[in-house]
């Protein structure tokens, strides 16, 4: 490489434009204007493009203001990026104390380095970070948010919100759906006619009504079900309410895996001489699970959407915060912006996790 | 020798609790008496607190009266109506939003799935930008995004945003002129209802004989003239008894007409929009599952682009899409509740919403509300099991 005059590489460097230009060329023939209609096509699709993504851009990027401290600060030409900058705070941890904040972000950065590692191919104990991650994580943000012990000062769940409120609801939704979905996954196959009859009973009872109506359910119905002088907060019947809902439709996504297992894996089991819970434990599950991966982390990508709903009983997640803060009389006539801060935070988080399962689906696509 | 240990050592009769038909009696009674109990501890402490905070149970209170307006009512309804009757109106306008929501997601669902495997580069893309942006952005955000950011941005009454003077367009909703009905509009209407039964007919004889004989009817033309023509010569005849009546600016407000409120058009706009983009992805994947051998093949048998699109392309496609597009239109269904949110007067806002409140009735509501919805889903999963079964490949 070192001898080579500059002259040489220059010419190659054109040579290579050259043949990238042609290869261009035909490509654009083959897939642009292969034919009148297809010329036609593309015609058209240009012009979307020229009517959507300039004047977007020029509001949302270039006539947009992003510093400054008031409305003043904002031209109204473009996007009033000040406004989401405003209310940051608010945006990520509701009424969250802002003394206390670290005690999420310490327990973000938890998640995160736990999460990293299980990225990484090479990894040796994965199954022992996953356990912690399903047992002993949850209880150590539990404490780092309620507070109330080993000297911190106690933060009512009345005061979480904002997207810190949207990840919580989410999260243990899930993660406490996925034992009860599991279970109702094994009623539903199992040969027990009554076992069976109540899974599926469940489970088509909750996947058959809007999740609007289990919240409802949970804030008003909930209370008359305790005793007389018990209550839990609003919070934990909302999760009530999602956790009930995420299993049912987690145990169909596990029923499918069940149903994948090849029946002579359990009957291979079964000469075995292991037990049914042996059997399920050690030989269905583990091939069912990992076969249901991706499902269940599309069941996570609806839940968390989903969590969105929360709002109509009163619970400020990051839409519920955005809803608030655009009726602060202050910053009237935001709604766009705050509108398509949240989509963009939605957006990151499903796509992301949607090409995650994606990329699962081919890894684990090992055939049988 | 072997034979002997196996005739000598017959399978003992297993303990009682080793049996595993008992094991399994036991455990079925286990969980049920579980569930049985935990129903008793929930319904006797829903009865203590009832009665604690006075309300009685039952579903007398439908019959009260109900002392609300509501936005829009599809059917006739005042302030002196039952409860039931609101609960009624309501339900109305939830099925109103759903059908109007599958109609257009259907639409633009197919449209969008077939541009996303169009063969021109750009075009597709664009369908994939649609599709990934609209389907990762929570349904609820969509609405209020339709609702509070667009809708409420037009302009008032006064500055409509005008349609050739026929249709209006501003903060109050969506005005256009209301069909007038006179004497003599119900022969049209027949006239329609006897042009879709002939052409029904016409179609099925020619069908079979077709089969028979081979020859081929213009079916599609003779039913399209038996469809228009037959409404348009009965209007002839009764002269044109159909008049509009446009709405018009009268002081701050429209009169006249018909008005489709802001609610139910950001409604409709955002269960569609975001509906199309799962159908969609039902119809590519559909298409996808056809293997090019029966493209290939129907080619090879002389049959030109479209007869195999429209028979052999699609009929397979029909057989994959169908039972995930009815999965769509279920859960559009069910995100119609959604509606509550924007106070779009639908069963969730109306029934489980204001009428609670009035009532006090938490359980009953509660169930009849979910009730419903499990009705309209066991309804559309039936038919699905229905349809699979009469297009499920029957091979011999």
């Amino acid at each position: 490489m070192s001898g080579k005059l500059p002259y040489k590489s220059i010419e190659y460097f054109f040579m290579s434009l050259n043949g990238k230009s042609i290869d261009l060329l035909r490509w654009m023939k083959s897939n642009l204007f292969s034919s009148s209609l297809n010329t036609l096509l593309t015609i058209i699709s240009l012009w979307i493009i020229y009517v959507s993504v300039p004047p977007f851009i020029q509001w949302a990027l270039l006539d947009a203001n992003w510093v400054g401290s008031s409305r003043d600060d904002c031209s109204r030409e473009g996007a009033c990026w000040v406004y989401i900058g405003f209310w940051f705070k608010q945006i990520m941890y509701g009424r969250y104390p802002e003394t206390e904040v670290w005690r999420v972000n310490v327990s973000y950065i938890l998640l995160v380095g736990a999460l990293i590692p299980l990225f990484i191919s090479g990894f040796k104990h994965k199954g022992l970070l996953t356990l912690f991650l399903l047992f002993v994580y949850p209880i150590i943000s539990y404490f780092l948010f309620i507070g109330d012990s080993f000297g911190l000062p106690l933060v009512e769940t009345s005061l979480w919100g904002g997207l810190f409120l949207t990840l919580v609801i989410s999260l243990v939704g899930i993660v406490a759906s996925l034992p009860i979905g599991i279970m109702l996954a094994l009623g539903r196959r199992s040969s027990m006619p009554i076992v069976s009859a109540i899974s599926i009973g469940f489970i088509e009872i909750w996947r058959g009504v809007p999740l609007i109506t289990v919240l409802f359910m949970s804030s008003v119905m909930f209370p008359l079900f305790l005793p007389e002088g018990m209550n839990f907060d609003k919070l934990i019947r909302a999760l009530v309410g999602v956790m009930l809902f995420s299993a049912a439709y987690i145990a169909e996504v596990v029923r499918g895996g069940l149903q994948a297992v090849p029946k002579g894996q359990i009957e291979a089991a079964e000469a075995l001489g292991m037990s049914y819970w042996n059997t399920m434990g050690l030989i269905v599950m583990p091939q069912a699970l990992k076969m249901v991966i991706p499902g269940i982390v599309n069941s996570f990508i609806a839940l968390f959407k989903d969590t969105t709903l929360v709002l109509t009983i009163g619970l400020f997640d990051l839409l519920g915060t955005i809803q608030i803060i655009g009726t602060n009389a202050d910053w009237l006539g935001f709604h766009i912006e705050g509108y398509v801060f949240t989509a963009f935070i939605f957006w990151t988080f499903c796509f992301g996790m949607s090409r995650y399962s994606m990329h699962l689906e081919k890894k684990l696509h090992t055939g049988h | 020798m072997a034979e002997e240990v196996i005739q000598s050592q017959k399978p003992s009769k297993p303990l009682v609790w080793n049996d595993p038909t008992y094991r399994a009696l036991f455990f079925q009674v286990l969980v049920l008496g579980g569930v049985v109990s935990l129903g008793y501890v929930l319904i006797s402490n829903t009865l203590t607190n009832l009665e604690r905070q006075g309300i009685a149970s039952g579903f007398g209170f439908l019959k009260g009266t109900a002392g609300f307006s509501i936005l829009m009512t599809l059917i006739d309804y005042s302030e002196e109506d039952s409860y039931f009757w609101a609960f009624i109106v309501s339900l109305l306008n939830t099925l109103l939003v759903a059908g109007i929501g599958i109609f257009f997601a259907t639409i633009l669902g197919f449209f969008i799935g077939v541009c996303r495997l169009s063969s021109n580069w750009m075009l597709s893309k664009i369908a994939a930008v649609y599709i990934e942006t609209l389907r990762n952005i929570p349904l609820l955000l969509q609405i209020f995004f339709w609702y509070f950011g667009v809708l409420r941005g037009l302009p008032s009454p006064g500055n409509s945003i005008n349609v050739f003077d026929t249709y209006f367009l501003n903060i109050r909703g969506l005005y256009s002129p209301s069909p007038i009905f006179e004497d003599g509009f119900s022969l049209i209407l027949w006239a329609l209802i006897t042009g879709f039964v002939a052409t029904f007919f016409i179609s099925r004889w020619a069908r079979k004989r077709q089969q028979e004989t081979g020859q081929q009817f213009p079916t599609f033309l003779s039913s399209i003239s038996l469809v228009i023509g037959l409404p348009l010569i009965a209007s002839v005849v009764a002269g044109f008894p159909l008049s509009w009546e446009y709405p018009v600016l009268r002081g701050f407000n429209f009169t006249g007409g018909f008005v489709v409120i802001p609610e139910l058009v950001a409604l409709s706009l955002a269960l569609s929009l975001y509906t199309a983009s799962f159908i969609a992805e039902i119809v590519r994947a559909g298409i996808l599952a056809i293997s090019r051998g029966q493209t290939e093949a129907s080619y090879a048998l002389g049959l030109q682009a479209w007869p195999t699109l429209r028979l052999v392309v699609i009929p397979q496609a029909l057989r994959v899409i169908i039972p995930p597009l009815t999965n769509q239109y279920l859960n559009l269904t069910k995100n119609s509740s959604l509606a509550a949110a924007i106070a779009y007067p639908d069963l969730v806002l109306v029934f489980a919403g204001t009428i609670l409140m009035q009532t006090g009735q938490a359980v009953e509501i509660i169930a009849i509300t979910m009730g419903v919805y499990l009705a309209i889903s066991l309804m559309i999963s039936a038919f699905m099991n229905w349809y699979n079964k009469k297009m499920a490949l029957v091979e011999s």
